[in-house]
């Protein structure tokens, strides 16, 4: 599979680095390496949901008991968890570091993956989540750093957008 | 049997627990009863009460949690009790007042009216232990045995579709976050 695995285990060790020890997921194609990863981590909660939405709850309680957690998910995903972004993360200033599969972007040829892809930012700006496209592996390292910490400093939710560039290797 | 009525026989052993309610009139109930630094009104975000006091007993496994959950909240976010199944934290207990109506919003049927029985629904989602309790005293022995019991347990009990008159509480929702957030982390903020 063309999922990027050297890239994928760069992305879950900067996780691991910022100090998150709960990772919720719901598994797509792009995300099966960190997936993976945090299964097979003692270290590391993973909580698989059934919808993403669930994740805001699990990353709330996490939060208010004093554990760093981290979102796993694709952009419909995102779409999916609105409600519970607004009416609990941002309504109760809990931080969520989401980390976003960016489908339906510039070559992608999956047809039912494009109306998302159309939207995603411009939903993350109507939500005002600040976001960040990581694309560079050299910089995803500090890339999840300094969201970690405006997540937990700002109290609310970021969003990395995981692109085709870094995922995928064609 | 009134929700209220229920909530006062619990009351003793909820003060011990992390609680986790749902907004409107079950937040109110509580709180009436009195506030504790270890109870959290969820105020909004229906349907994930649930998914948060998952999150909770995950995060803080020494700890017992207890989520007190409505029908129409549940019917929203069913798929919290398969996930709640899977990863069967032994310090959760859920329960759900079944008012069959969305009381909070004016009193609309839920589907329970209908022939859902969230009990099935949560014994085939694959939790062990799951009690039917329709009185005062049957939800007194269910808790009690929920919380001496190491395993999730779900609570289901039909309750009269009766609130208090208004859901206003004199905390502010980012003071009940604030201050529960610094008791579980033992007073660090
Ligand atoms: C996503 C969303 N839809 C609708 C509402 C409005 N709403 C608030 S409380 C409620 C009903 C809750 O019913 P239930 O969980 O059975 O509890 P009860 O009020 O009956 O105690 C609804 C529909 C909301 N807050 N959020």
């Amino acid at each position: 599979m063309p999922v990027s695995s050297v890239n994928s285990q760069i992305i879950y060790d900067a996780l691991k680095d910022a100090g998150v020890s709960i990772i919720s997921a719901l598994p797509e194609t792009w995300l099966v390496h960190l997936v993976g990863m945090a299964d097979a981590d003692p270290e590391v909660t993973l909580v698989r949901l059934n919808k993403e939405e669930e994740g805001v709850g699990i990353s709330a309680g996490a939060h208010l008991a004093g554990r760093k957690s981290a979102m796993l998910m694709q952009n419909h995903g995102l779409l999916t968890s609105v409600n519970g972004i607004v009416s609990l993360a941002q309504l109760y200033r809990i931080p969520l570091l989401m980390l976003v599969s960016y489908r339906g972007e510039m070559g992608e040829r999956d047809p039912w993956q494009t109306e998302g892809g159309l939207v995603t930012e411009r939903v993350l700006d109507a939500l005002g989540i600040m976001y960040r496209k990581m694309s560079d592996p050299a910089l995803a390292a500090r890339d999840i750093r300094q969201a970690q910490t405006l997540a937990e400093s700002s109290l609310r939710p970021v969003a990395l957008l995981l692109t085709r560039e870094l995922m995928w290797e064609e | 049997m009134l929700r209220e009525d229920a909530l006062r026989a619990i009351y003793p052993r909820l003060k011990e627990q992390i609680v986790v309610t749902i907004m409107g009139a079950v937040a109110v109930e509580l709180y009436n009863l009195g506030h504790r630094p270890n109870f959290f009104y969820l105020e909004h975000g229906m349907g994930l009460a649930s998914s948060m006091g998952l999150g909770l007993a995950l995060s803080l496994p020494e700890r017992p949690v207890t989520v007190l959950d409505g029908d129409a909240s549940l019917l929203m976010n069913l798929g919290t009790l398969s996930t709640m199944a899977r990863y069967r934290p032994p310090n959760l207990t859920h329960i759900i007042f079944d008012n069959e109506s969305l009381l909070s919003v004016g009193g609309f049927p839920s589907a329970t009216t209908t022939g859902t029985d969230l009990a099935g629904v949560a014994r085939e989602s694959g939790i062990r232990h799951v009690t039917r309790a329709d009185t005062v005293e049957a939800v007194e022995e269910a808790y009690a045995a929920a919380a001496e019991r190491p395993a999730l347990s779900v609570i289901h009990s039909k309750v009269e579709a009766v609130g208090p008159p208004s859901f206003a509480m004199d905390i502010g929702l980012l003071e009940n976050r604030f201050e529960f957030a610094r008791h579980l982390r033992g007073g660090q903020p």
